[in-house]
């Protein structure tokens, strides 16, 4: 283990906090606003509790587009917008804009799934009860389907760790970039082999969290 | 025949006899009625199928009303419109005085608390405990944690559940889910319950717990209930009323003994074979020998009713007129706590002194009816 000297250990702890952050951040922004997105798509979508068909397709059309531009694009793509948002354009605050956003749609449909599994008949005992809309959404619809918006958010933190290893093409670093530039770059498989090593212990511990919290929400 | 041996007999709770919150269909209804809906019209898809066809309904307060129907007949769209989740394209739906198509979105809202609903497949929250299900209408109705405490410690002995309070109901039998989902109908003391084929996923057991249930609570709670289902012998157990739907139509309706005894419409008469069995077994039929020369055979099927139920007809027919009868089928029953009989005979007789039975038997007031042979 020679090759793995003190600098180097030094630049694995932080690029691992830099996946950390760049994975934690824009999950938590997908999850704050591909929620909405998703409750306004099931809402408004055919046999929803509000049909609008104005405000349901151009919405899914969004997300699709989002979700079918490859990341790499996406990120060099938006770079205005990365500018006005986060103030720069390079480094790990950089990355966290693209990855936020393609992390939304694909959570929003991911989300939107989830939603379309709840049974349809305890939403319409709640209608028979005197529900009203936002009270079906919050207390049936939300509840209901958390063990699926778990796992969507599971699947969703695991993509996006694939997604943060291109970050380094803005200079966002995190694991997936040291390994290129150390491990592919210059000649260094072990250090390779370590972040790989990492990171699929990373992506286990994610996934078994998930599950477990699905276990235990889902209560069937 | 008592209540016990009904239920022992058909497999479901007998109905109590006459109970007194059954209508009198002669005096007018002393107070409005629960339910009243007319001219109903409803159609899924333009130039789809007619879900509902110019339907008037009206149930009276305190009956237990049912439509029995085939699947696709219109029954579960009718219900539905009771308390809107359906609404019709045309007519009328007043519900417990209310005229719901003139509500707004709140007012609705509100009127809908006071029609409980009970459903095929429970519709429970899966995430919910017993208690939190039963509560749900309280908590979207703004009630405190503690009423809502108070309230399903009050409806949980009422479905006989105290037990299962934390349960979820994956932990529960469907009957138990029943019970859940009933109790949940009955929070916010609605004066109307609606069952939409409340029973039918249920065993046969289940079912006549299930509907001694309802009819308790109806008794005790002054329910009015309106029930939708395809099975004869959930009306046979529980209903004072009945309407049978067929094609988006009701093509007949009256009190369930009349119905079961004197059914007018093929259709009802399919349905209450099924439950009454009177059909004619054709292995027995095939081993009749030719009656003797002189001698005419005729297929009978009788009904017993009225102030002679009870009489023994078969036998003072055999004496008086001198025919020769053979049982080929027959049951004694109840239906709504009246008691009955069915049975088909092949009686052998000259012509006349069979005419002469036959009109001796119908002045005693039994629907006599020559079927073909």
């Amino acid at each position: 283990m020679s090759w793995l000297t003190p600098t180097l250990q030094d630049l694995l702890l932080e690029a691992f906090w830099e996946t950390l952050a760049m994975v934690g951040v824009s999950a938590a922004i997908a999850v704050a606003i591909g929620l909405p997105i998703a409750l306004l798509l099931h809402v408004t979508g055919r046999g929803g509790l509000s049909p609008l068909p104005w405000l349901h397709r151009p919405l899914g059309i969004l997300v699709n587009a989002v979700r079918s531009t490859p990341f790499i694009i996406l990120m060099v793509a938006i770079i205005p917008f990365t500018r006005l948002v986060a103030g720069t354009s390079i480094g790990t605050a950089a990355a966290i804009v693209p990855l936020a956003l393609a992390a939304t749609a694909f959570l929003a449909r991911l989300f939107e799934n989830a939603l379309r599994e709840v049974d349809g008949g305890v939403v319409e005992a709640a209608r028979a009860m005197g529900a009203s809309r936002m009270q079906i959404v919050w207390k049936v619809l939300v509840p209901e389907a958390l063990p699926g918006l778990i796992a969507a958010v599971t699947v969703a933190l695991v993509s996006l760790v694939g997604f943060s290893a291109m970050a380094g093409a803005v200079g966002g670093g995190g694991l997936g970039d040291l390994g290129i530039r150390f491990g592919y770059q210059r000649f260094m498989p072990e250090v390779m082999a370590t972040v790989v090593l990492l990171l699929i212990l990373f992506v286990q511990g994610l996934q078994s969290l998930g599950d477990w919290l699905v276990r235990r929400l889902s209560r069937r | 025949m008592t209540a016990i041996a009904v239920a022992e007999a058909t497999g479901y709770p007998a109905a109590p006899l006459r109970p007194e919150t059954m209508p009198d269909p002669a005096a007018p209804p002393a107070v409005a009625p629960a339910v009243a809906l007319t001219g109903l019209r409803k159609r899924f898809a333009a130039g789809g199928a007619v879900a509902l066809d110019e339907v008037s309904l009206r149930v009276e307060t305190g009956e237990i009303f049912g439509i029995v129907g085939r699947s696709g007949a219109g029954k579960s769209t009718l219900i539905r419109c009771v308390n809107l989740l359906e609404r019709p394209d045309a007519g009328q739906v007043q519900v417990l005085g209310q005229d719901l198509l003139a509500l707004g979105e709140a007012g609705l809202r509100q009127a809908r608390r006071g029609i409980g609903m009970v459903f095929q497949h429970f519709n429970l929250h899966h995430r919910r405990t017993v208690a939190e299900n039963i509560a749900f209408s309280l908590e979207i109705a703004g009630a405190t944690r503690a009423e809502r405490r108070a309230r399903v410690a009050e409806l949980l002995p009422l479905v006989g559940l105290e037990a299962k309070r934390d349960a979820y109901p994956a932990q529960l039998s469907g009957g138990q889910k029943q019970r859940v989902g009933i109790a949940r109908a009955l929070a916010s003391a609605p004066r109307l319950l609606l069952c939409d084929e409340a029973t039918s996923a249920l065993d046969p057991e289940t079912t006549a717990e299930i509907l001694a249930l309802i009819r308790d609570l109806r008794d005790r709670l002054a329910l009015t209930v309106l029930l939708i289902t395809h099975e004869m012998g959930v009306v046979q157990a529980i209903c004072d009323r009945v309407a049978v739907m067929e094609a988006g139509r009701i093509i007949e309706q009256g009190r369930v003994f009349d119905l079961f005894t004197a059914p007018r419409e093929k259709v009802t008469r399919r349905f209450v074979s099924e439950v009454i069995g009177d059909a004619v077994p054709l292995a027995a039929l095939a081993r009749l020998p030719a009656p003797p020369p002189g001698q005419r055979r005729v297929l009978l099927r009788v009904l017993f009713r009225g102030p002679h139920a009870t009489r023994p007809v078969i036998g003072e027919a055999a004496a008086r007129y001198g025919i020769a009868l053979n049982i080929l089928s027959g049951r004694i029953d109840a239906i709504a706590g009246e008691p009955f009989g069915i049975m088909v005979l092949a009686a052998e007789a000259p012509p006349e002194a069979l005419a002469a039975c036959l009109a001796w038997m119908r002045g005693l007031g039994l629907a006599v009816e020559e079927l073909a042979a």
